[in-house]
């Protein structure tokens, strides 16, 4: 079996001097969606973080389409071709919309136009508010400049952390709905979600983290039908 | 009642002195508000980078002088003020290099940043000091009226004169065009969004991959800039002495923080309140009051609030006043 395209493999490693991760493992493969969930605690934040290179790992490797880039930047990993879309100050809230997208795509030297275009066409409602400040928008509409931003890069792989956090059911449905349209575009998804069981509805593949550890894996609808996951994690 | 006459004093004592100094008060609270907006502290040492930079013109338009080189009708020192800018940029760009690097990357707080500029203030004021000294130097030349208190009277034909400097005209010009080309090149160019960006977000202009290091340097290129620039109108519009620049930087200081700090309209509105406000306090209204009531109702006082060397207390009091009751400023700073 060949490799998956992006895989953080046996991750040790936190931000001082106790160790978050324990041995955790998170993979993607091509234009799947990966869906992280767990407990409070469970280290899903930061299993992503050390996958995007904001934190050292004393053991393991990260490898992007077999490429060990464990020792590089976050910047040199978004130049590899990640991109990554924090849970909080996702956003330029003081600049436009479309200033957003502007500086999102800050390290292509190309036309940018076509790609903004995309990313207008999956969120329609940027378009209408191009020119208006970023910060004035609501909660939703932030997050899909947030994640707008981070696909100007076109990037390979694209990580979200919590994008639904702190958005209504509708707007969440609405912003999975926009999510799997993007990896049908062939990009990866990586994601950190709270709301487990609506995530783990649209995944390719789940990961369980307990303790900074892998506890159950499997694609989404085996996560969902185990009894053991339902009964832990998903309320029953 | 003489309005026509009260008017004319308005604007010959308080309207256009005013405006020239809201004017280079305006440039030099810029200059503070974008280190403030980007580097994250107050520039102590914002001061004396004017001084610096407009000793540096000074010596410049005495050299040009001497080979004979001047400006005609307009100041010398407008020729020299690109050389100013430029050896103070460096001189800028250098101590960041040596000294404000060093905190940057160990993340140094604010207030450890604030006391950093503080020694980079003594340091170039001391050098200020060694090469020009201190003493008062006049460097205007070129015309000095554009129109003559006399010319004004002969033909307007009331008792008041109304007199329009060169200097404060070059001053109100060059800094609508600076205002004007900041503002553009902070809208409208890349180099500018990505500035803005960095204000705004730190980390996401990391993760969008912003060079800090080049903001910084830009930030640095343009806030020197603009304190030689402000330094320099004000030295030719009123005269050059080092501790009046050191002690400019309270009302610049007080002009960004009224406006809002980083917020470049901000400082430009601050700069003009300040200004006025010192203007209309410590000017006597005896004058103008005479005109505009009846001859037996005319005030035998200077009806001046407080005398011009009181100057610094309104821009503390305004300072005060603004921390108190809206600590963002007008413009929702920081």
């Amino acid at each position: 079996m060949s490799e998956p395209f992006l895989i953080g493999e046996a991750m040790t490693g936190g931000y001082g001097a106790t160790d978050i991760l324990h041995g955790c493992t998170i993979a993607v493969e091509k234009g799947e969606i990966a869906v992280i969930v767990g407990p409070n605690g469970a280290g899903k934040s930061t299993a992503m973080k050390a996958v995007f290179g904001m934190l050292n790992l004393r053991g393991g490797a990260v490898r992007l389409n077999g490429e060990d880039i464990s020792k590089l930047s976050p910047q040199a990993r978004v130049r590899k071709g990640m991109g990554f879309v924090p849970q909080t100050s996702n956003i330029f809230t003081t600049m436009t919309v479309e200033e957003n997208l502007e500086m999102g795509a800050f390290i292509r030297a190309d036309d940018i136009a076509g790609t903004m275009a995309q990313v207008y066409d999956l969120f329609p409602i940027l378009k209408q508010k191009r020119h208006q400040a970023a910060g004035e928008l609501s909660g939703g509409q932030r997050q899909q400049v947030a994640v707008g931003r981070a696909l100007m890069t076109q990037p390979q792989v694209l990580m979200l952390d919590e994008p639904t956090a702190g958005v209504s059911p509708i707007v969440m449905d609405e912003l999975f709905d926009r999510i799997i349209e993007v990896a049908r575009t062939g990009i990866s998804i990586l994601m950190v979600e709270q709301n487990a069981r609506q995530a783990l509805e649209i995944a390719d593949k789940g990961y369980v983290l307990v303790q900074g550890a892998n506890r159950f894996t499997g694609t989404g609808a085996e996560l969902l039908a185990n009894p053991d996951v339902r009964r832990s994690f998903l309320g029953g | 009642m003489d309005i026509l006459n009260a008017l004319v004093a308005f604007l010959n004592f308080v309207f256009i002195p005013g405006l020239a100094y809201g004017s280079q008060l305006a440039l030099g609270a810029l200059a503070l508000t974008l280190v403030y907006a980007v580097l994250r502290f107050s520039n102590f040492a914002h001061g004396d980078t004017m001084a610096f930079g407009t000793m540096w013109v000074i010596l410049v338009t005495w050299a040009l002088q001497s080979v004979g080189i001047t400006g005609g009708v307009l100041p010398t020192a407008l020729i020299a003020l690109p050389f100013g800018i430029a050896i103070t940029i460096a001189f800028v760009l250098a101590t960041d290099r040596a000294v404000y690097r060093f905190y940057r990357r160990q993340k140094a707080a604010p207030i450890i940043l604030v006391i950093v500029s503080t020694g980079v203030m003594f340091v170039m004021n001391g050098l200020t000091r060694v090469i020009i000294g201190p003493e008062e130097q006049n460097f205007a030349d070129g015309a000095r009226m554009i129109l003559a208190p006399n010319d004004f009277k002969a033909w307007s034909g009331l008792a008041e004169g109304l007199a329009i400097k060169l200097t404060t005209v070059i001053t109100v010009i060059v800094a609508a065009v600076c205002v004007a080309a900041l503002f553009w090149f902070l809208q409208r160019t890349r180099t500018g969004k990505s500035m803005r960006a960095y204000s705004d977000n730190e980390d996401l202009a990391l993760l969008s991959g912003i060079n800090p290091e080049r903001v910084v340097a830009i930030t640095w290129i343009l806030a020197t800039a603009l304190a030689v620039i402000a330094g320099t109108l004000y030295g030719l519009d009123k005269s050059y002495r080092p501790f009046i620049y050191f002690q400019l930087l309270l009302p610049m200081a007080a002009a960004a923080v009224v406006g809002g700090l980083g917020s470049p309209l901000g400082a430009i509105a601050g700069g003009f309140i300040i200004a006025f406000s010192e203007v209309f306090v410590t000017y006597a209204w005896k004058k103008i009051v005479t005109y505009l009531v009846s001859a037996d109702m005319a005030p035998e006082g200077l009806l001046q609030l407080l005398t011009t060397d009181y100057k610094f207390a309104v821009s503390f009091a305004i300072l005060i006043l603004v921390l108190l009751v809206m600590p963002t400023g007008i413009f929702k700073g920081k």
